[in-house]
């Protein structure tokens, strides 16, 4: 059941001019969000913006085992984002959450894939966090526009998460998109159990879904679309799910998803 | 000091009586059941459920909001089950949560309205009929019925005719004098209006001078309409004895009471309800302080309570 939280921000991390990590202190979120869920936020005190914002939940913040907080993976973009890139220690954020369907997680005797592109790494430290806690073995594709929007490497690293890294100009991993690197991963896997799980820009989703296809393998896509309430009320956040007469007709990402099968969705 | 008797905040709406005068509005609050996990239904006032067609409808492609100043716009198209499917999967969840259900009906044609307060008229549970007449953004159905004094006034008539549930046309406020719609509706045998409907407007993205709806227009909701919704449930009060149902842009008690006392009976909430899917308690808990703060017994005293009498130096 998700809760309202005014959360107080513990900290701010500027990571880059754009990128920054934002903790929050809800516990009521952090003891019951599973991998892949997302929250509700709106930093705004008055009228403009109105509506909040879905982000996927990045990090659960413990204090010794015990949940204290949230953190969120922001990229300033619009209003929102600007507010959450500039906002203060001691400042409250209204978080509501947590929201969605999470991830599904693999069997022990698989291995994981996370593909991640730009921002779209948000849901995958919750996610590398419960692979690890389940002795699942896990590997994190992650491209880039350049090597200093890489984030978090060692934090994964720490958690034995193996990376292959990309970058469209070349500065670092492969020169390029991620699907370069991961379409040679999916060619040595072979027969191998993978459970794969993708976030990122949606024709990146589109891109992976179609290759993963090819590989007779599917991948669970974490979308991210506009998103009026994030309960299911307004109708607007829809993905276009195909149906069995070869047509589509339209889910709700915010209760539906945000996590599909990739090869359940329609892509243009 | 406060009244030792607890204030009412019951009222009616023809033969309904509902627990207090919040109702989430139709597009607003999906089936209802979406939020059973989050809110005890039963204490809504009411709610008025997603337009319904009698068939399934696909809606408009993304993007379908877009926001804009202390507001937004949508064009979701009516995307819905359609009425067979919400019967035999919503209505029994409904039913069980104790929720005031107030179907929204929306038609291509007038038989296709005539058809849907037959079928609905038979379901348990179901406590009144919201005519859409209003929806601004799709072509056949309904805008039709909203945009015409004759339309309103043939619509309302004939399902007046083939129902004994409360009947409320909801209007739109895209014409030039809402208050003769809220007439022909109670010459019609409304039991009630709503209103209004969202405004139909249009925002663009200058870099690449596209529309930022699928759909070009889309519906102008939330605080920015709010004054000119309160002025419309004015003049409708003028013009009409029966309730009025007030809606556009309420995000707080405060609002509300600035349309029950401009004439409404009751008020809608939808987009504030996105922003704050827990507002419904803070709105009761606002209103209940207010009537006990003015000493006034119950929402039906400030009802269409105006003073427009001059100012006393």
């Amino acid at each position: 059941m998700p809760v309202d939280v005014e959360a107080r921000v513990i900290r701010n991390t500027r990571l880059s001019p754009d990128y920054n990590v934002i903790a929050l202190a809800a516990p009521e979120i952090a003891a019951v969000t599973r991998p892949g869920q997302f929250v509700m936020v709106r930093p705004a005190r008055g009228l403009d913006p109105l509506l909040r914002r879905p982000f996927s939940v990045f990090e659960i913040l413990r204090d010794e085992d015990r949940p204290i907080g949230i953190t969120i993976l922001s990229k300033r973009i619009g209003p929102t984002t600007r507010l959450l890139f500039e906002a203060a220690e001691g400042d409250t954020i209204s978080c509501l959450g947590p929201l969605g369907q999470p991830f599904a997680l693999p069997e022990p005797d698989a291995e994981a894939w996370m593909i991640a592109g730009g921002v779209g790494l948000a849901p995958f430290a919750t996610l590398a966090e419960s692979l690890a806690a389940r002795g699942i073995r896990s590997t994190l594709f992650y491209g880039a526009r350049r090597a200093d929007e890489l984030f978090y490497l060692s934090w994964f690293e720490q958690r034995g998460v193996r990376l292959v890294l990309s970058t469209e100009d070349g500065s670092a991993g492969a020169h390029g998109r991620i699907t370069v690197p991961l379409a040679a991963a999916f060619q040595a896997a072979d027969g191998a159990r993978v459970a794969c799980y993708a976030c990122g820009p949606e024709p990146m989703l589109a891109a992976v879904s179609q290759l993963a296809a090819g590989f007779g393998r599917d991948v669970q896509v974490s979308v991210e679309r506009v998103m009026g309430c994030g309960m299911g009320g307004c109708y607007s956040c829809v993905v276009p799910m195909k149906t069995p007469d070869g047509g589509h007709h339209y889910v709700r990402s915010c209760i539906s998803g945000p996590v599909f099968a990739g090869s359940s969705l329609v892509w243009d | 000091m406060g009244l030792t008797t607890p204030v009412d905040l019951s009222v009616r709406i023809g033969s309904l009586q509902l627990a207090n005068p919040f109702i989430a509005a139709s597009g607003c609050f999906g089936y209802g059941v979406e939020y059973a996990e989050a809110l005890d239904l039963s204490r809504l006032g009411g709610i008025a459920v997603k337009g319904l067609f009698l068939s399934e409808r696909q809606g408009h492609p993304p993007e379908r909001i877009v926001e804009t100043p202390a507001g937004m716009l949508n064009a979701i198209g009516l995307q819905g089950i359609g009425v067979h499917r919400f019967i035999a999967e919503k209505m029994p969840e409904l039913r069980r949560l104790g929720a005031t259900t107030i179907v929204n009906i929306c038609g291509s044609t007038l038989d296709e309205y005539v058809e849907l307060a037959r079928i609905l008229s038979d379901v348990e549970g179901v406590a009144a009929l919201e005519l859409n007449i209003s929806c601004p953004n799709i072509k056949e159905g309904g805008i039709q019925f909203g945009c015409s004094l004759h339309g309103t006034h043939d619509v309302v008539s004939a399902v007046r005719k083939v129902t004994r549930l409360p009947v409320i046309p909801k209007l739109t406020p895209n014409v030039t004098d809402v208050a003769s719609f809220a007439r022909a509706a109670a010459e019609a045998g409304a039991d009630a209006v709503s209103l209004v409907n969202t405004f139909l407007a249009m925002a663009i993205d200058v870099e690449t001078r596209r529309p930022r709806l699928s759909n070009v227009v889309g519906g102008l909701s939330g605080p920015a309409i709010r004054p000119i919704a309160v002025r419309m449930v004015y003049e409708c009060r003028q013009a009409v004895t029966i309730p009025i149902i007030g809606m556009g842009g309420i995000a707080s008690a405060e609002d509300a009471l600035e349309f029950f006392i401009a004439g409404a009976t009751a008020v809608q909430v939808g987009t504030a309800n996105f922003v704050d899917p827990f507002i419904w308690q803070k709105l009761v808990d606002g209103l209940e302080q207010y009537l006990e703060r003015h000493a006034i017994p119950g929402v039906a005293a400030l009802v269409g309570s105006l003073d427009t009498t001059p100012e006393h130096a």
